[in-house]
């Protein structure tokens, strides 16, 4: 097939978590088609030195380009830069994180590149020596078999799905020349700002806290945080559409078909009937709890367990449950 | 202030989807469909961008078979001023129908392009960024609101854990996701109206698809689960199950 080129996705100058996921599968592909992986990223003066790491996840070569004007994400040069190594390269597998980033950078490689480009793939097998690909469509109603007739084979993959796994490699970081042009500035980003008070976002917890109108108020997503403060790091808070659209909370952290699609270890649906369009975005997860005074509802059908109750004598229950356990 | 929208036919998101005999498409017998949400937030954006400059126009396109007309009428409903129906099929290929969108496009001055940040039934999140990248022109995915301002674009990019405030130069393409664009409900004068507004249909080239779908798939059938039990007594056994059980604490 030809080597596997994985895309480093770096924030703040350093690799973000997804990165060892990217690497992961590109070096696990790399292995069964019998070539070796290597890793591209870009972004500003002194990347380079961050990625040492890399190599520990499979990563025989990164190639880093690095300029100022490349700190915050510039989308045309980063296509432009990774187009040019995956073209140079000859690679027969070009690997993204469909993170916002990812699934902005992926389609316009993919165009320099001329392929086609599946986006959010939750499974990559490779059966007799071509590359095989699984992906939800219909908000994960269905998922799709499917085959890229094109080389270099670009795909983003989802999100927390694939584990990262060591093994060791040379990880070598080299320069990519830096390609800038005048119309890179038709595009400026200004500046970031957090909401959610700056915590995790829901796509990238290994466990969600989800509330929907049985919360009653935007006043006790208090509870809720506690729970997720209780539950501790890699926990985020999801919601339903109705209590954003009560403006209750932000589209951020809406999980469902106009929402996010998360797959986290644990989900907790909080006060939430479990409305098919929710079930869309969160029905992959490994374990659902669910908390509901409503014994019909719709979410105990996809629950793994559930408690009938009123969330608001049982919440506070299970996070004094949690940190009690925590504290063992 | 002339914007172009495209948008695009997909199944209702109460669907129940049922795969079809040939194991690799989707029933379409009893399926309602709609204009996908996420380009009905990419229309609303564009009418309320022409009411405050006060003059231009809204186009709407989409590329797909004769039924799509339903969803260009129901656009101009809203209050687009005339739709364009290319009549093709790309498969589930981005790349064929970005390809598509941009040899019509390409001809066609718009101070901007807009289009839903994906669509409701491949979710592939791809079609926009493409058209931008062939037409050479900037492009901000995923944006819940943004703001014209003496020919640049101010937009508030969706990413995780908040928003990057990205400007970008006109003509330029968004893509745009829930947010700000509540989407207006078609008044019966509307509706009236569109049945008159110009919809043009045109034949076009589509380049092979070569993403294929090879088959599709009900996603696994969950084990059954089981309610614990009630209130605050059932806690202790979930912790329990949780921790045992399922490892997940």
């Amino acid at each position: 097939m030809g080597d596997v080129l994985a895309f480093i996705e770096q924030r703040d100058g350093s690799p973000r978590g997804v990165a060892l996921e990217t690497a992961t599968v590109a070096s696990r592909l790399a292995e069964s088609m019998g070539s070796v992986a290597h890793g591209v990223a870009v972004g500003g003066p002194g990347l380079a030195e961050a990625l040492g790491g890399m190599g520990g996840y499979g990563l025989h070569r990164v190639g880093v380009a690095e300029h100022p004007s490349l700190a915050p994400y510039a989308a045309e040069a980063y296509a432009r830069i990774v187009a040019g190594v995956a073209r140079d390269g000859g690679y027969g597998a070009v690997v993204f994180s469909a993170t916002a980033l990812g699934k902005d950078l992926a389609p316009r490689v993919a165009v320099r590149l001329d392929v086609p480009l599946a986006t959010d793939v939750t499974e990559v097998e490779v059966e007799g020596g071509a590359l095989r690909l699984r992906r939800p469509v219909y908000s994960g109603k269905a998922f799709a078999r499917i085959t890229l007739d094109a080389t270099p084979a670009v795909f983003s993959i989802r999100p927390n799905v694939f584990q990262p796994r060591e093994r060791p490699a040379a990880g070598t970081v080299e320069s990519v020349a830096v390609e800038i042009a005048a119309e890179d500035g038709k595009s400026r980003t200004l500046r970031f700002e957090a909401s959610g008070g700056g915590h995790l976002d829901v796509t990238e917890a290994t466990t969600v806290v989800s509330g929907g109108r049985g919360m009653k108020g935007p006043e006790n997503w208090g509870l809720l945080e506690g729970l997720r403060d209780a539950l501790g790091d890699g926990t985020a808070l999801g919601a339903s559409r109705a209590v954003v659209d009560a403006g209750w909370r932000p589209h951020g952290e809406q999980v469902g078909q106009t929402g996010k699609t998360v797959s986290p270890k644990l989900y907790f649906a909080i006060g939430i009937s479990g409305a098919i369009q929710h079930l869309a975005g969160m029905r992959t997860a490994q374990t659902i709890v669910a908390v509901n005074k409503d014994p019909d509802a719709p979410i105990f059908n996809v629950a793994d367990y559930g408690i009938v109750g009123d969330l608001f004598e049982v919440v506070p229950r299970l996070t004094e449950a949690v940190k009690a356990l925590r504290v063992d | 202030m002339d914007i172009i929208v495209c948008i695009k036919r997909t199944p209702d998101t109460e669907t129940r989807i049922r795969i079809a005999d040939d194991g690799k498409s989707v029933d379409p017998s009893g399926v309602k469909y709609i204009v996908s949400p996420y380009d009905e937030y990419a229309v609303e954006a564009a009418l309320r961008m022409k009411e405050a400059a006060g003059e231009g126009e809204v186009a709407v396109m989409t590329l797909g078979d004769a039924a799509a007309a339903e969803q260009l009428r129901a656009s101009l409903a809203m209050g687009a001023d005339r739709a364009v129906l290319l009549l093709g099929d790309a498969g589930t290929d981005g790349l064929s129908t970005a390809k598509a969108l941009a040899a019509e496009l390409e001809g066609a001055p718009a101070d901007l392009v807009l289009f839903g940040v994906k669509a409701a039934d491949d979710d592939q999140q791809q079609v926009g960024p493409m058209v931008a990248t062939l037409l050479g022109r900037p492009c901000v995915t995923s944006v819940a609101t943004f703001e014209l301002e003496g020919g640049k674009a101010v937009c508030h990019r969706e990413v995780e854990g908040g928003a990057e405030i990205v400007e970008v130069d006109l003509p330029a393409v968004v893509t745009v996701t829930k947010g700000a664009f509540d989407p207006r409900y078609a008044s019966l004068k509307g509706i009236m109206a569109a049945k008159r507004k110009p919809l043009e249909e045109k034949e076009v080239q589509v380049a092979p698809a070569r993403l294929r779908v090879d088959a599709l798939e009900y996603p696994p059938e969950r084990p059954e689960g089981r309610v614990v039990g009630e209130g605050t007594d059932a806690v202790p056994e979930l912790v329990r199950l949780l921790r045992e059980e399922a490892k997940a604490l």
